[in-house]
């Protein structure tokens, strides 16, 4: 007697597997659906010529001058930004000098890069030198006048730059104002609390424009005659109150989230408010709110921008200023520099969001492996 | 220790006042609310009520204020119909729909809103055409970089017959609605639209018959360097209201999708065991239940376009930051009044918004607990 031999299975339709089965699926389930997919193609298809067309096919490429991007058809205007691209970075920060922002960009990277791993230990000492050691140096690299360096205006600050220390200055100061008044939104203390929730509800309810305008006009009636602060310096308290108080939502959001009997257990073990706040509460509440806070520092980046308005050059009013100049003013022009400030805006925001996301599974991962 | 907190908090006020007052006296800068009915003396290019270069500081601050509520209720608008369809696409099990709406999002809201509004007023608009080689549509419709001309339409007499069909269609939405929703608590379905259809038809033709035709188009034309008639949409507020929408949009559509993805699947198909079919399952069962985690941060997404739109002051539309703040306070001089008043308005607007979008919650809270 021979064996049983199965007949071996047959192949799957061909319609449904590989590239056909999983279209079939995912772009043409039902009529709406191939239509809908109709549609959509050919309006990629449409964006994606114009982009193309205009950031490619059209565009400039060399050239010193505005005769480089004056074309009967013209796509971006490319030169203008090679030839200002020391600008946009700097500002006016003087030639000679720029090795020093360099080096303060390229020690931050050093000091971010392995805290942001969480796989790389040592974070203490990391964290010791992103927040203590760091903001020394850059604050002396910056503006100099010590150790021979030669002393660098405020005002002759600009683009990238201004960004960027606006916006780590905000981060920084954002974090610990916004956890205190937190703390301070659900204090016992009546009238810390009634503090803690006025300042943290105007703030929120009035636009930040306001809150630089106050910086910037009514600060300096505030002060005492002769006492004076930068105009930099003024921006930087401005965005930093107003990013505590978004903060401090935030933060509240995590503390509301820790179950009571994390208190409890900390006052059976004698621990004072603070020690409770400082071990038990904060590490978890903190870990709890990543998100929130990463989201809270990505609408922090971009409201740097905001600066512009009162009268500092960050990335994006430098590039507005130089639209001034005549010996590149073409069609163009605007478009391209908006393009290019409109790039360097979202790749910040979006490896934010990438790596909140990123911390955020991470994370998780922990708690379900303990 | 709280007597110390406020002790020091009394201690800088008090400084912080005197401070105020010398700088003041030095500065010669008047104080007190005087300057709000002095006279003005610059003109502004969008009021939505009379305004003359005669008119006062108060009167200013009155057409700021609702040039700011014009745009935000218009961008609230936009925002929200444009932001639920993109929600509704990223949930789309077509591929190709799904991803165009996250790209979509990806990209609008990790790019500053300023860069956005500079890039469509500076960018876009400001590029366009001058009026005499302005895109027409129609030769009634024209795009130039003085704005949107579209026709206006002018009532005769005889249009409140018409307007009074259009209450009638109003009223009748209102009662039908109100009908179907009492009379679902016994399960029964009312129709709403094919009764409201025949309603408005019916009244709109009684309407045309007593009064015919009495509306005429006032078509723009070109005069000289720029348009005559119809009525003038100006660049500022055509870039203002296109990048608030389609930042908000972003950040909407993020929020609805997180909203709908919080329906469990169970409920869709327990409606579908019920025998609900797919369109009622979705109206009573998934898109009450998602409301209820959509609506609150929906609420600081308004309030946020709200505020958003003080940004108007970077490129001239006449809003109240720009106009009051901006202008009226060179002018004036008065920066602690008019930076306080500004912040005081933008806080009651706030303060009333969320008031409202806290009512319509409790709303929708109630009804899924009475279910």
């Amino acid at each position: 007697m021979t064996g049983f031999t199965p007949t071996p299975a047959r192949p799957a339709p061909a319609n449904t597997v590989g590239f056909v089965g999983w279209a079939r699926e995912n772009l043409f389930a039902t009529k709406l659906d191939s239509l809908l997919t109709v549609l959509a193609i050919t309006l990629i298809l449409y964006v994606m010529k114009v982009v193309f067309g205009w950031a490619v096919i059209d565009a400039s490429f060399s050239g010193s001058d505005r005769t480089a991007c004056l074309k009967d058809v013209q796509g971006a205007c490319w030169p203008f930004i090679e030839a200002k691209f020391g600008q946009f970075i700097y500002g006016r920060y003087p030639d000679a000098e720029r090795w020093r922002v360099d080096l303060v960009f390229a020690a931050g990277l050093i000091g971010l890069v392995p805290m942001l791993m969480p796989n790389v230990g040592h974070k203490r000492a990391n964290m010791i030198f992103l927040l203590g050691f760091y903001p020394v140096f850059a604050f002396i690299m910056l503006t100099g006048g010590v150790l021979g360096l030669a002393a660098v205006d405020t005002t002759d600050w600009g683009g990238l730059l201004v960004t960027l220390v606006v916006a780590v200055t905000g981060i920084v100061a954002s974090l610990p104002l916004g956890i205190l008044l937190a703390l301070g939104r659900r204090s016992d203390l009546p009238i810390v609390r009634a503090l803690c929730i006025g300042f943290i509800e105007i703030f929120r309810g009035v636009p930040l424009i306001t809150v630089l305008f106050m910086a910037s006009v009514m600060l300096p009636l505030f002060l005492p005659d002769g006492v004076n602060f930068d105009k930099l310096v003024r921006c930087l308290i401005g965005v930093a109150l107003f990013s505590s108080a978004y903060m401090a939502e935030v933060v509240r959001g995590g503390l509301q989230a820790i179950p009571k009997g994390q208190y409890e257990a900390a006052a059976a073990l004698g621990l004072s408010y603070w020690k409770t706040t400082r071990l038990i509460i904060l590490p978890q509440a903190l870990k709890l709110v990543i998100p929130g806070i990463v989201n809270t520092f990505i609408g922090l980046f971009k409201d740097t921008t905001l600066v512009l308005i009162v009268g500092l050059f960050d990335l994006l009013g430098i590039v507005q200023l130089h639209f001034t100049d005549a010996s590149w003013a073409t069609p163009e022009t605007h478009i391209t520099g908006y393009v290019f400030a409109g790039a360097v805006f979202w790749l910040f925001c979006f490896a934010m969001s990438r790596y909140s996301i990123f911390m955020e599974n991470h994370l998780s991962t922990d708690r379900n492996g303990s | 220790m709280q007597a110390a907190v406020l002790g020091a908090l009394l201690l800088a006020m008090v400084w912080l006042v005197a401070n105020v007052q010398s700088n003041l006296e030095r500065q010669n800068i008047n104080s007190g609310f005087g300057f709000l009915s002095e006279r003005a003396g610059f003109g502004i290019n969008q009021t939505l009520i009379d305004y003359t270069e005669d008119s006062s500081f108060g009167r200013v601050l009155t057409v700021g204020l609702l040039n700011t509520l014009l745009v935000s209720v218009l961008g609230v608008f936009f925002a929200t119909v444009l932001g639920f369809s993109l929600g509704v696409a990223r949930l789309s099990s077509n591929w190709l729909i799904n991803k165009t709406a996250m790209v979509y999002v990806e990209i609008f809201r990790n790019v500053p809103l300023l860069l956005q509004i500079m890039f469509w007023y500076f960018g876009v608009l400001r590029n366009l055409p001058t009026p005499r080689q302005a895109v027409s549509f129609g030769d009634a419709m024209f795009l130039s970089n003085r704005g949107i001309v579209v026709p206006a339409i002018e009532a005769g007499s005889g249009a409140g017959w018409y307007a009074a069909a259009l209450a009638i269609g109003l009223a009748a939405f209102i009662w039908l609605r109100r009908r179907a929703r009492l009379a679902l608590a016994d399960g029964t379905m009312m129709p709403i639209w094919r009764p409201l259809l025949m309603v408005t038809v019916a009244s709109f033709g009684v309407a045309a018959l007593l009064a015919g035709v009495p509306f005429s188009l006032d078509v723009p034309a070109l005069k000289g360097f720029n348009f005559r008639g119809g009525i003038t949409v100006i660049p500022e507020f055509v870039a203002l209201l296109l990048a608030l929408s389609l930042y908000t949009a972003a950040f909407i559509a993020e929020i609805v999708r997180a909203g709908i993805q919080s329906v469990s699947k169970g409920q869709r198909e327990a409606a579908a065991a019920l025998g609900l079919p797919d369109k009622t399952a979705l109206s009573l069962v998934v898109i009450p239940q998602a409301l209820r985690v959509i609506i609150p941060p929906l609420t600081s997404q308004y309030l946020n376009l709200t505020k958003n739109s003080s940004l108007a002051v970077a490129i001239a539309y006449p809003d109240i930051v720009s106009v009051f703040a901006g202008t009226t306070l060179t002018q004036v001089g008065q920066a602690v009044e008019i930076i306080f008043i500004t912040m005081m308005i933008y806080l009651s607007l706030s303060l009333l918004t969320s008031y409202a979008m806290n009512r319509y919650n409790a709303r929708i809270a109630l009804v899924g607990q009475d279910a």
